[in-house]
């Protein structure tokens, strides 16, 4: 068992959000997160889809998925040659004393900052899993108050020659 | 110009695809759609059942029996709720249903207005799609689409929920026209699986079979689905193989062809139980290794290379993991593979076939004193030939059906397998009954079942239906009781129906000509009378009370761990 991420395409019509998670919740699919919009053709939705299980569950998750009428490709990202990214909210408690450690931290990840008080900040980061994961585990030592993750968005490598 | 409203569109839409019988229910919100039907009354029938669960299924034994989709009609809220149970049993047996439900007016949805409810929510998990139409613009389209889905790939129920001021919102006729000849096929590509197969596929199975010694079919509704009744028959003959079914597979061959092993499964018959047990190759055809068939799985045809062919590709490797998969329309495939210039012979096998049959009948040796459930069916199966329709609940008398009427004629079961839903059979004869009405249908019910919907005994007199309804009377929710005889030590909790109404009585009260049988001796009488009248008739059949089915392979158990009477046990 480990996260597959899988990519949905489909008809942007009212109501079609509710039938992939409907159908996922039916069949006991694993589901870690969901992200969506709108892709680069128009009226379709794009949305990669985190989940949880084994090569045969993913199958039937895939083939599944594929009998939604509205549904027009899936493909379950191969590990090997996908960008990943999620992109994360953090709000922390500050103070004077912490303020120029926390900005350190938030530069050495890339991380920007975009809201400040005298009471705290929030941070702003984009990246793989590792990456948030990481920073996440270095801020534990602050106040945190708020986290918001927009869960991931993938996409295949071009093609290497 | 003349203008056409939404609630005529509908039905010119349905008459256009030769959808002329429907069934349904009026409400509030269908005002409009019955004000037209009163127009259309020459181009399409509209059987008035008496609830709409009933129009749900009757529409369902329409579809199965017809082939072709069968359309119900509600009104919005509760009108809407009660074909829930109809198009979960439609979506659970692939029977091709278009459900069609009035909705409030699109200015008040989501207001929590009289009688709303968000039925395309309801039904997402057991439709096949579902459209609420937001634009009279779009209904031509999305009812063309909705007709085409319920009948195209793997057949299943398609809900359309249309505002009641949709019905009433007029457009041109020039428009409509122009709207409805569009090109609007949904995004979802179908034709490919009608296609002929690839050949490779083809050469790979002849060689499975040419190799098999105990080779074995297992078809199942599939068969039914793509009307490959005659095709698989001559698949048989050419390299003879011995064939068992599912319960919604049922009639394929005539009961007494030597190829024919019945049903298998939990339920089924030892010789076919034993014999998918020892084969060296399963074909499964238009099946989906259901626990009722598999028992546990694992061990289920462990001696076999498998080959499974469905429609439906979800259905490959979902249970079973197999040695080869073609998906596709079941005919298109096994008229393929006929071409095959190889035919094969099987006597040894055949033979060990034959000795299964003999060493390992069901039962029949009946009580005389009381009228047994197997005596019953029998009976009906000889007066019949069977070659009638048999129309049943869940249950018992379910089984005892499958086991002991000797289908001899393709298309001739309507019950609900997957969704096992009480209540199904008496509407579903109503569907059946319409759809052939040259052939005898039979609606064999339990009293429990019967009771759940009951109330259609008025459309059967309404409309004068030739149905004759045999009530498997035992007093008992017989398959509940007797699981609480065998795994819980005969604790019967509420299962008792000793308090059941008078049926004769029931019958009599909407006018049907009705009867009960006690013993033996009236039950042949009356049902020989029965079947020599054209109307229908309803025999209330008291049963042994506390008679178990048998051969049982208990739930999640194999083959090894059958029952096969009650003293094996």
């Amino acid at each position: 068992m480990r996260e597959y991420q899988v990519l949905v395409i489909m008809k942007d019509i009212p109501g079609v959000l509710s039938k992939i998670s409907g159908l996922f919740s039916k069949r006991g699919f694993n589901i870690n997160g969901i992200t969506s919009g709108v892709s680069e053709r128009d009226g379709f939705f794009r949305m990669t889809i985190s989940v949880i299980g084994n090569k045969k569950i993913i199958e039937q998750i895939k083939k599944q998925v594929a009998k939604l009428v509205d549904v027009v490709e899936v493909q379950i990202f191969d590990k090997e040659r996908t960008i990943k990214r999620e992109l994360i909210l953090v709000k922390i408690k500050t103070n004077f004393k912490t303020r120029s450690e926390l900005i350190e931290v938030a530069d050495i990840f890339k991380g920007k900052i975009i809201d400040i008080s005298h009471e705290s900040l929030i941070i702003e980061l984009i990246g793989d899993l590792d990456k948030i994961d990481g920073f996440l585990r270095l801020i534990q030592k602050f106040e945190v108050l708020e986290i918001s993750r927009t869960g991931i968005t993938a996409m295949h490598r071009g093609e290497k020659q | 110009m003349k203008n056409i409203n939404g609630a005529r569109i509908i039905l010119e839409i349905l008459y256009r695809h030769d959808l002329n019988t429907v069934f349904g229910y009026p409400g509030g919100a269908v005002i409009p759609l019955y004000d037209a039907l009163y127009d259309y009354k020459d181009k399409i029938r509209h059987i008035f059942t008496r609830h709409e669960q009933g129009a749900t299924h009757a529409a369902d034994g329409y579809a199965r029996i017809s082939k072709k989709t069968g359309v119900s009609i509600a009104t919005s809220g509760p009108g809407a709720t009660n074909t829930v149970t109809g198009i979960m049993t439609a979506h659970m047996d692939s029977t091709p249903l278009l459900v069609i439900t009035g909705q409030v007016p699109s200015t008040s949805l989501g207001s929590d207005a009289f009688q709303e409810s968000d039925i395309t929510g309801i039904s997402l998990p057991i439709t096949k799609h579902s459209y609420l139409v937001r634009t009279i613009e779009d209904l031509p389209r999305i009812l063309k689409e909705a007709i085409y889905l319920t009948n195209i790939g793997r057949p299943g129920p398609v809900l359309v929920d249309i505002p009641k001021n949709i019905q009433l919102q007029e457009i041109s006729y020039e428009k409509f026209e122009q709207l409805y000849q569009a090109e609007n096929n949904p995004t979802s590509t179908y034709q490919h699986l009608y296609d002929s197969p690839e050949t490779r596929s083809i050469e790979l199975m002849v060689d499975m079979i040419k190799k098999s010694e105990r080779p074995i079919i297992l078809s199942g509704n599939g068969i039914v689905k793509s009307k490959a009744q005659e095709t698989l028959k001559k698949v048989i003959r050419k390299f003879d193989i011995p064939m068992t079914s599912t319960l919604l597979g049922l009639g394929t061959l005539p009961h007494h062809d030597i190829h024919n092993l019945h049903m298998l499964g939990m339920h089924g018959t030892p010789y076919a139980n034993y014999a998918v047990d020892e084969a060296d190759l399963v074909i499964a055809l238009g099946m989906r290794f259901d626990d009722r068939v598999t028992g546990d799985v694992q061990k289920f045809c462990k001696n076999a290379k498998i080959i499974h062919i469905d429609i439906d590709e979800a259905e490959i490797n979902k249970i079973k993991e197999v040695d080869l998969h073609i998906v596709g329309d079941l005919n298109c495939i096994l008229k393929k593979l006929l071409k095959s210039p190889h035919e094969k012979q099987h006597p040894k096998w055949m033979d060990r076939i034959s000795e299964l049959k003999n060493k390992f009948p069901l039962s029949r040796e009946f009580s005389t004193d009381e009228i047994s459930p197997q005596h019953l069916i029998s009976k009906i199966s000889q007066i019949t030939k069977g070659e009638a329709i048999i129309c049943t609940d869940v249950g018992q008398h379910q089984m005892w059906t499958a086991q002991y009427y000797e289908f001899n004629r393709p298309n001739s079961i309507a019950t609900s397998g997957g969704a096992g839903t009480m209540g199904f059979g008496l509407p579903a004869a109503i569907g059946a009954k319409l759809a052939n009405p040259d052939r005898e249908v039979v609606a064999i019910v339990g009293d429990g079942g019967f009771q759940m919907n009951s109330q259609e005994l008025m459309t059967i007199s309404q409309y004068n239906l030739d149905i004759k309804i045999i009530i498997v009377n035992n007093s008992f929710l017989g398959m509940v009781r007797q699981w609480q005889e065998m795994f819980h030590d005969r604790r019967y909790s509420f299962v008792d129906l000793e308090i059941n109404p008078d049926f004769t009585a029931l019958g009599k009260a909407y006018r049907i000509d009705s009867y009960r049988a006690e013993n033996i001796d009236l039950l042949d009488d009356l049902l020989k009378k029965a079947f020599e009248v054209e109307k229908p008739i309803l025999i209330d059949c008291v049963v042994t009370r506390e008679e178990n089915i048998f051969p049982m392979i208990p739930s999640g158990k194999s083959v090894h761990e059958m029952i096969l009477s009650k003293e094996d046990r």
